[in-house]
Formats: C-alpha cells, structure tokens, sequence
C-alpha cells in the first residue's frame, strides 16, 4: 500500500523539481537582462518657474512635460534605443533668468541629452543661450517671443506660433468673424499692460487694425499690477468703441473685464491677444463676465477625439486644462520622436532629426510640422470664445467648433 | 477733463483709500506698539482673503456676513503668531523681529502656493454687478460697503484704543513699556494682543476686498507697499493718520492715474508722498498718543 504521505511527498518531490527545473530555464527569459546591462536612461531638463509670480503657468507646463515623459516610459520608452526610458531633471527657475541657465548647467553637467521649458520668454531666452554652448537640443514649450528661434541658435526648436506668427494671425482671424457678421465693429480701444510684451503686441495691432477696416482710438497702458481700472473703462466708455481688445497679465485681465461689466460699457464685443485670465477656470469662476469674449490663443484641436480624453485625464487628476499643459506635453514628445528617429541621443544627430521632423503624433490645429531655423511654420494660434461656459474653437473655420457670438447680444 | 469722469475718480479714490486705510490701520498699530515693521503684514493679508475664499466657497458664508468670524479667526492667528512664534524667535531684539516677520512672510506664501497653486482666484457674490446710479455715476455697492464698514471699523478701533482699559494698557506700553510693567500690565500679552489686533483688522480687509478684487498667493504684495507709504505718510503709529493717509493716497492714486495714465498714475502717490514728508517729517499725524 502506499503511503498516502509518502506518494504527497513524492508527487511535491517530483512537482517540485519540475517546477524548479522549468523556473531555472524561464528565469534568463524572465530577467534576460540579470547579467546584462540595461539601456541608460535618457535624461531630459523641464525647467519652468514653479514658485513666484509665475508659479501657476510654471507648473502646468510641467504637469504637461512629466505626463508625456510617463506615457512614452509606459509606452516601452524610446525603442529605437532598446526602449531607454525618460528621466526628468526638474529644475524650478523661479521666475530669474540667471537661474534657468544655471540649471541648464547643472543639468548638462548632470549628462541631460534634451531640454525643454521654460514658460516665460526671457527664462527661455537664457535657458536656450545656456543649452547652445554645449549644443544640447532644446524643445521651447511656452516662450513665444521671436528672438528664441530668431538667434540662430541650432539647438532650438518651437513646435508652438512664435509672437509674430501669432498677431499675425490675430487680425486675420478678427477680420473673419467681423465679416461674417457684416462688419459691426469699425472702431477700437487698445488696452494692455505696458511691459515690453503689451507694448510690443499693442503697436503692432493699432498697425495692423487699419487695414481691416477698424480704427484703434486709443492705446491705454497700465501698470502691472494695477489695483483699479475704473478710470480706464470710465475712459472708454467715454470713447464708446465697438470693440476692446486687451493684451495684459491675468489678474489685471479679470479685474478690467470684470469693470468693463460693471460699468455697463457697451460694446460689440472684446477681443484679447494672448489674454493672460482667459482659461477655463475664469469662465466657471466669472461666469456673467467670460461669456461671449473672445481671446486669440493656444489651444488644441477640439475636433480631434485624442484631445477630449487628454483633457479628462488632465482634469481627473484635479488639475484644470490650459494650453500650458498642452505644450509641456508635445515639447517632450517632439524630442522623444527626435530620439525615436535619430535612434540615439547623440546631439548632433538628434538636432538632424529636429531640422527635418514631421511630428504629427498629436493634436494641435496645425499643418504639418516643419522647422526653418527651428520655428515650425506649420503653426498658429486660434480665436477662442467662451460659450455657455465652454471655450470654443470659432475660428479658423477648419478647426472651428461653434460659430462666433459676435456681436455679442445686448444686456 | 469730462467732469463726469473727475467726478467718478475722486469718488472712487476715497472708496479704494477707505479699504487702504484699513489694511495700514493693522500695520500702523503694531509698530505704535511694537516698534517694528511688520514684512508679514501683505502675507497675512492674502491668508485672510484666502480664509474668506475658502468660507464662501465651502461653506456658503457671503464675506461681508463672514467678516466677524475672518476677522476673530485672523486675530487668533496673529496673536498665536507673536505668543508661540514671534516673541521666542525674537527673544524682544527689534532687529530679530524684523527678520522674523520676514521669514514668516516667505513661510506663508509658499505655503499658500503648495495649498493653492499660483492661479488667481475670484468670487461673483450677489452684489459683485450691483451698482447705485448717482446721477450720470455708477457706483459699485461692493466699494460703498467696504468704505462703510471699513470707516465704522476704525472708528471701533479708536474707541477701544481710547477708551477701555485694555486699550489703555496697550497705549502706555507703547508710550512707555517699563512704566507699564511698574503698574502691572505684561508687556509681552500686550505685544501679542496688539500683533492680533493688527492683523484682525487685516482679516476685516480680507473680507471687504474679495467681492471686488481677486485672489492669490501674492496678492498681499498689491496692497502692502501701499499700505507702508500710507503709515509713514499718516506717522507711524497713528491711528487719524493711516485714516487720512489712506484716504488721500486713495484719491492721489486715482486722480494721478487718471492725468498721468495708469503707468505713470503711481508718480502722483510718490510726489505726495515726498511733499508731506518735507513739510511735516514725522507724517501728518506723527504717533499714537
């Protein structure tokens, strides 16, 4: 007879040496690189201000960056490179120009084979000067100024409009949606934040609105901050254009919107260039006023349906969706597909493969990517409005979402 | 210049000044008593705004209704302030409680910017479009409440400073501390008392502020320079004179944006300023007595 214990023992004895025979030829299938080495991490520089002033932008850039260097790691990494997964070196710039090139610095010094960043122009401005000297590339998420890509710097790249790419496409778009809704506004007030940026983007409006049929009857500078703008809607109320169009920093741009309602100023309608308050968030927070105005800026594709579950999962994770995240994302994905192309992070190859990128994994409403001295032609801003609470795409016509509300209705 | 507009500036300044007032109030105080200038004073402003934020968007409770409670709740944080951090930081050296209200300045702005992130905050109340039409004017009901209530609010705080004993006892610390001691009083409660008076009347200005200014991190910033030119300009420590000061910095602010533009407009507050110092030194109103 046997016995019951024994045969149990004997089964395990045999289970268990066919198990541990079968683990030991699975294991180097399991952990083929136990021994071997795996491919180094390809370390990329996200410097943004994440504390000052700037602190908000800042972060959501970041946000955007981190995402998109999880999901290429989630993805398998860069496979071109034996899927080298991304490390971020996140440097916090606070807002100084002579703390971004330090980290650059610091992050070459650190092997880092990529930048991206940096939110504000001047911070990108010397970031971008600090990355040619060791000819690293460089991926500009948010600065928009020309100079960035206007230097000659090889290493720089800008997926995103540069500023005169984007007023240039300001008018053009106002000149439509007035058109199409039989040319009600023919004069303009001119409000903006008297930096360099407000100025700048001021002028060349005032230059360019003649040539649409609108005449600019004042520019109105402010300081930043500016504690009250009751003077200045009182002002405009005494001009009684048809259109205000406002260029300033966020906080000044809800408290004159905000005024401008107060006042009872009655217009056609505003129109902001790269208006700092105009988000989601001042829509749901000022409803009464964010209806109806519109704001010529960065955003995405709204037809496309990759963009409606970014922002899902932008918002599931409590944070709101600005066209910061958007670009802190792409700005990472433009370098991991360089990488992916080049098949190594080698500088100068890596910069080859920038030069004749054709990026479209994404969905931002642009023509093909193309870089001419590493500013993407393929580029541009859209006009925005808020309706009912939402942003809507109204213009260009092919990436539209809505029609315009202009003018906008009365009371 | 359209005199409807002058007239609406001139208006608006003092409605704008009377709030000022309010936050110089809290900082003229602390120095009449304690000597020292408080670099927390923006800091704890923006907390207060942030506490009446929170206390209409989570709990429903309209700011100016909520003002009592902003006001105790920002009175306790400034007492405890000086009673469990301040005062044992400083060990009572001036030069240390300067610092010390500095480094609690940087504390709480980067608390407030992990709390709550850089991003502007605003409220739409009930009132926030209300306006009183005074002939050709529209007046903003929010502004008219805070001037109001910001007006009764230091006429409170004067008849408490002149005429309880409590208030009594904070005067003759700040006239003459060791005297003080003589007759029984503690300097170092009456230091606390008076940090927490100071910045309840902050908590006051929080709450009045929110219906018609914004939010954020550094939005103590906007509020306490001026706060400073209208202290020194008042005399520091003096109660009449952070009222007056406050009302004049009020109307020169708006009346110089008004002719000089709004990037210049500030000129106007640095000429009156510079004016009033070479006729009268130690400010309009020089201590508190």
């Amino acid at each position: 007879m046997n016995d019951p214990s024994r045969a149990g023992m004997g089964r395990l004895t045999r289970r268990t040496a066919l198990v541990a025979g079968a683990a030991t030829l699975a294991a180097p299938l399991a952990a083929p690189r136990i021994g071997g080495a795996q491919p180094a991490a390809v370390k990329v520089g996200v410097i943004h201000p994440v504390t000052g002033a700037l602190a908000f932008s800042g972060s959501q850039c970041r946000l955007g960056a981190t995402m998109a260097i999880a999901d290429i790691n989630g993805a398998g990494g860069i496979k071109a490179m034996g899927g080298a997964r991304l490390e971020a070196l996140l440097g916090d710039a606070q807002g100084r120009a002579e703390i971004a090139a330090s980290l650059v610095d610091q992050m070459a010094e650190a092997g880092a084979s990529g930048f991206t960043g940096c939110f504000a122009s001047p911070l990108g401005l010397a970031a971008t000067t600090a990355a040619a000297k060791y000819n690293i590339p460089f991926s500009i998420d948010s600065g928009i100024v020309d100079a960035i890509t206007g230097r000659g710097l090889k290493n720089v790249f800008r997926l995103f409009p540069s500023l005169s790419m984007t007023i240039g496409g300001a008018m053009p778009a106002l000149d439509s949606i007035n058109k199409t809704a039989g040319s009600p506004a023919k004069t303009a007030v001119i409000v903006h934040e008297d930096g360099e940026f407000g100025t700048n983007t001021a002028k060349q409006q005032a230059a360019a609105l003649g040539a649409i049929g609108i005449k600019a009857l004042e520019l109105m500078p402010h300081a930043t901050p500016t504690r009250d703008f009751t003077n200045i809607v009182l002002k405009i109320k005494a001009l009684k254009p048809d259109l205000v169009m406002i260029t300033n920093y966020q906080n000044e741009y809800v408290l004159l919107s905000r005024t401008l309602v107060q006042q009872r100023v009655d217009l056609v309608g505003t129109y902001s260039i790269l208006g700092g308050g105009f988000n989601l968030k001042f829509a749901k927070e000022a409803p009464t006023v964010a209806e109806n105005m519109i704001d010529f800026n960065h955003w995405y594709s709204v037809k496309d349906p990759r963009s409606a579950a970014f922002r899902k999962r932008v918002e599931d994770g409590g944070n709101i969706i600005t066209f910061e995240v958007i670009f802190g994302y792409f700005a990472i994905k433009l370098l991991a597909d360089a990488w992916e192309r080049a098949g190594t992070a080698d500088k100068e190859k890596t910069i080859e493969a920038l030069n004749t990128s054709t990026f479209s994994d994404h969905f931002m409403p642009y023509g093909p990517t193309k870089f001419v001295g590493g500013q993407n032609q393929g580029s541009q801003a859209v006009a925005l409005q808020i309706q009912k609470g939402n942003m809507e795409v109204i213009w260009p016509e092919a990436f539209a979402s809505k029609p315009a509300v202009f003018p906008r209705p009365k009371g | 210049m359209n005199a409807e507009i002058l007239a609406a500036a001139l208006i608006n300044g003092l409605l704008t000044g009377a709030v000022y007032a309010l936050v110089a109030l809290g900082l003229t105080l602390i120095y009449g008593v304690l000597h020292i200038v408080n670099f927390a004073h923006g800091s704890l402003l923006m907390v207060g705004m942030f506490a009446a934020y929170m206390m209409a968007t989570q709990a429903g409770i309209d700011p100016y209704l909520g003002l009592p409670l902003v006001a105790a709740f920002m009175g306790a944080v400034g007492w405890g302030l000086y009673r469990f951090v301040i005062g044992p930081v400083s060990r009572g050296e001036d030069r240390a409680i300067l610092l010390a209200t500095l480094g609690l300045a940087v504390v709480l702005d980067n608390l407030a910017l992990v709390l709550f992130t850089g991003d502007t905050r605003q409220l739409e109340t009930d009132l926030t479009f209300s306006m009183v039409e005074v002939g050709p004017l529209l007046l903003s009901v929010p502004r008219l409440i805070s001037f109001g209530v910001a007006l009764a609010l230091a006429a409170l705080l004067w008849a408490f400073m002149a005429l309880t004993d409590t208030g009594r006892a904070i005067r003759a610390v700040a006239k003459e501390p060791e005297g003080a001691k003589l007759m029984g009083i503690r300097p170092d409660r009456i230091f606390a008392l008076a940090y927490g008076i100071g910045i309840a009347c902050l908590g006051a200005a929080a709450c009045l502020l929110l219906p018609s200014f914004y939010v954020s991190p550094y939005v103590g910033n906007v509020f306490v320079l001026v706060a400073f030119t209208i202290v020194v300009l008042g005399g520091m420590g003096s109660f009449p004179g952070a009222m007056v000061g406050g009302l004049l910095i009020g109307v020169t602010e708006s009346l110089g944006g008004l002719y000089l533009g709004e990037s210049l407009g500030p000129i106007g507050i640095s000429a009156v300023f510079i004016a009033v110092l070479l006729l009268r030194p130690t400010g309009l109103f020089g201590a508190v007595r």
